[in-house]
């Protein structure tokens, strides 16, 4: 056993193995209770944005820790998924009466700065609700799916993979900034309102929306698990440590691929969605490479074979980034570049690997107090 | 303009002594303290909604990247803004409360500012906040501002087409940047043709769809060419070639940022003489701040078109300059957005003395109407739609990184940020 990796652990068929359910209830308690009991409204909303991160986080332990793929354009489906219920919204926002003062009334007001006289045929889907729900997932997997089939059928993989989604997230990016008519540009789409007549922006909204959003998370993390778990996760294990033989044996390499690259792009989207509705805009920042670089070093600084991880190091990363920048507003970025360096020097598995060495064994110990049979962990 | 005003002789030009003297009268009648007494206005009574005021401190927010591209040209306003909450305390702060200062990094990314402007305003209650710098940052804070009732004064000429309850905007809206210039190079330098040139996002959009109007429809002057280059763009050798073609009377330019070294040094390599003026070249992006980084040998020459420079002369401008040198250093340049970012705990202070309260309704109020005749630029009033009223210079570039004023409008020109007719 102790040369499997964590995830490879409990082949016993439990949907979870016992420190994984101890994290998960932590982690739940830590979301579900502490955060809104200790927390004011605004910081709430913070850390509700700051979840919206993990679940490209939850994503990229899927492609990266368990399938090997490491995506530097994860902000590419965020965005593409912020920016499908975005459009909605604003379209919402864009009412004939709000927006008279216009000399085209009822479109938004980006387009009308940019001498756009009405509404582009590939926006009139978004006045539909349903449909643009539909969009914030279908639009990114579409995208990942024509990516993914692109490389991965003609075996393209590893650091080669990594720098061509990182090109595709500088390309939307400029495409986004430079189409500021249709995508409202630098800016982004701002001042959004109501969703549905409802008001997102009063704390009582936001405080609905975090729990939607923890909600919303942990079912992600439930389907990652349920994947991590299944013949799937295993080959796909297989897979990243040796995929010739995977190959060999039979198994289509890029289908797999494929598969967990468009779940990772499903993930991002729905966090990209949740965004969008806490925040209050979506703008083409998060599309770009250093975003996409920074989702990586969330699920680093986790533990990129941790699901539950990768939400600790999200939050870690965020809150830290938040409590620098506000103590020290000229020097923060020295201190979040020392915590990287630390993490990456001291815990190279992340605040999984603190867990998994140093809590885990002294919480298995106290469990198996009383038990007649030792369950002494790997280590 | 409403009413008729005295302006200190900006460009009379007065012998060194006599302008000594003037400069030092001046100085002793505008900043003496007024000595209001914060026991005269009671904590209670000014202070009724809850803001960071207690009876010897008000508190403000600075809202400006320090991090990230956008702090090469935030800094200044962060300067600016400290200097002049500097002096207020000097004299003796804000309804004799001295004014303290929260300063928050946006760090040059558009939802941090967002979550630092709640974090000002929700967290530590500020009285008001004196920042953002991009139109991106200020279209991203503004539901903030307007959500939780909080003031802002932003120091940027802009492209106009907003007005919020909100906001203050102490920089020019594109009409009072635009027009004013256009007119000035087809009167003196009888230019005919234009070549539209900008860096691609919504404020050289939107000055350019101005200027396109203005030089088409009311001057009836040629636009021979507009194009668009992304920010941060450093190939400008095309565009260089066509000017070069179609010799356009007037290179219109609206570069932003760090594109503009690569504009300037490609342009003067392909030879084109900013010096000769054919084609002349006008800008309404390039401020000393700027031209730090171009050089000025290589832009020697363009003109540009603002409402302050740094060589501006008289009183009010040569006192800012050196308070600004002793405080930040000899080496310091300042730039159009620095002087309007300087303007804006001044034309706070003087809303809530007006308003004899903290409350934000009351003081945004109080504003319009509100004058200064101490702004370096010269004098400026707050019109109701919450811009500034002032007047339009046109500099030319000098080799040593200062612009030489050659022209100013008579006249304090009307903000209209919703110019009919040029949309």
């Amino acid at each position: 056993m102790s040369l499997l990796s964590p995830s490879t652990e409990g082949r016993t068929g439990a949907f979870l193995n016992r420190t994984e359910l101890a994290g998960t209830v932590v982690l739940a308690l830590f979301i579900f209770v502490v955060l809104p009991l200790v927390l004011d409204p605004f910081r709430l909303n913070m850390f509700g944005k700051y979840l919206t991160y993990a679940f490209v986080a939850v994503g990229l332990v899927l492609c990266w820790g368990a399938g090997g793929i490491l995506s530097l354009g994860q902000g590419v489906f965020f965005g593409l998924g912020g920016y499908a219920l975005a459009m909605f919204l604003k379209l919402e926002a864009s009412t004939p009466e709000a927006t008279k003062i216009q000399s085209t009334p009822g479109i938004p007001d980006f387009m009308d700065w940019n001498q756009i006289t009405q509404l582009p045929l590939w926006w009139q889907p978004f006045h539909s609700l349903g449909f643009s729900l539909v969009a914030v997932v279908a639009v990114p997997v579409f995208f990942a799916f024509v990516i993914g089939t692109a490389m991965f059928r003609r075996r393209v993989g590893g650091v080669y993979f990594s720098i061509i989604t990182q090109a595709i997230a500088a390309i939307l990016t400029i495409l986004i900034i430079g189409q500021q008519g249709y995508t409202g540009g630098v800016n982004g789409i701002t001042d959004l309102r109501t969703l549905k007549g409802w008001d997102i922006r009063p704390d009582g909204a936001k405080e609905v929306l975090y729990f939607v959003n923890a909600a919303l998370l942990f079912v992600c993390l439930a389907i990652a698990q349920l994947i991590r778990r299944s013949k799937l996760g295993r080959l796909l294990i297989a897979m990243r440590d040796q995929e010739d033989r995977v190959r060999f044996s039979g198994y289509d390499v890029a289908s797999l691929k494929i598969f967990i690259f468009c779940v990772g792009a499903a993930f991002a989207a729905i966090g990209g969605a949740m965004f969008t509705l806490q925040v209050g805009f979506m703008s083409p920042t998060f599309v770009g490479i250093v975003p996409s670089i920074e989702m990586v070093i969330f699920c680093a600084v986790g533990g990129r074979n941790s699901l539950i991880g990768a939400v600790w190091g999200t939050l870690l990363v965020n809150w830290a980034k938040t409590a620098f920048s506000e103590t020290f507003p000229e020097l923060w970025q020295f201190g979040l570049g020392a915590l990287f360096i630390a993490v990456v020097l001291v815990f190279p598995n992340g605040l999984a690997g603190i867990w998994t060495t140093h809590v885990a064994p002294v919480l298995a110990r106290l469990l198996a107090r009383g038990e007649s049979k030792s369950t002494t962990p790997a280590e | 303009m409403s009413r008729k005003i005295s302006l200190p002789p900006a460009f009379a030009a007065p012998s060194r002594r006599g302008f000594l003297a003037g400069a030092s009268a001046l100085g002793a009648t505008l900043f003496l303290p007024k000595n209001l007494r914060a026991a005269d206005y009671p904590t209670a009574a000014v202070n009724t909604t809850g803001l960071a005021v207690t009876d010897t401190e008000a508190t403000i927010g600075i809202l400006h990247s320090v991090t990230g591209t956008m702090a090469i040209s935030e800094t200044g306003s962060v300067q600016a803004e400290k200097l002049a909450v500097e002096q207020i305390n000097a004299q003796g702060g804000v309804l004799g409360r001295k004014i303290k200062v929260v300063q928050e990094d946006g760090a040059s990314d558009w939802p941090t500012f967002a979550e630092k402007a709640k974090k000002l305003l929700v967290d530590d209650k500020v009285c008001s906040v004196m920042g953002c710098w991009t139109s991106a940052s200020r279209k991203a804070v503004l539901p903030v501002f307007e959500q939780y009732n909080g003031i802002l004064y932003y120091p940027t000429f802009y492209e106009g087409l907003e007005q919020s309850h909100n906001v203050f905007y102490d920089g020019q809206e594109a009409t009072q940047q635009i027009i004013a210039g256009l007119d000035w190079v087809t009167k003196t330098k009888g230019a005919r043709s234009f070549y539209l040139l900008g860096s691609d996002y919504i404020w050289p959009r939107t000055s350019n769809k101005i200027a396109r109007k203005h030089i088409e429809d009311k001057l009836g002057l040629e636009v021979v060419g507009e194009e668009y280059y992304p920010l941060g763009h450093t190939q400008f050798n095309s565009v260089i070639n066509k000017i070069k073609l179609k010799k356009p009377d007037v290179i219109y330019a609206i570069v932003v940022g760090g594109s503009n070294v690569a504009f300037y040094k490609q342009l003067k390599a392909a030879g084109i003489d900013l010096t000769k003026e054919k084609p002349l070249l006008l800008t309404i992006s390039v401020t000393e701040d700027e031209i730090r980084g171009i050089g000025g040998e290589n832009i020697e020459g363009a003109y540009a078109c603002m409402k302050y420079f740094q060589s501006l002369k008289n009183p009010n401008n040569e006192a800012f300059v050196k308070a600004f040198k002793a405080m930040w250093g000899q080496d310091m340049v300042i730039g159009d957005v620095t002087q309007a970012a300087y303007l804006g705990p001044w034309l706070w202070k003087a809303a809530v003395e007006k308003a004899g309260s903290f409350d934000v309704e009351k003081v945004i109020a109080a504003s319009p109407g509100i004058e200064l005749t101490t702004a370096p630029e010269g004098y400026v009033k707050i019109h109701e739609n919450h811009h500034l009223w002032s007047k339009t210079r046109v500099g030319r570039a000098l080799a040593d990184g200062q612009y030489d004023v050659v022209w100013e409008t008579p006249d304090l020109v009307e903000p209209n940020p919703f110019p009919a007719g040029y949309q």
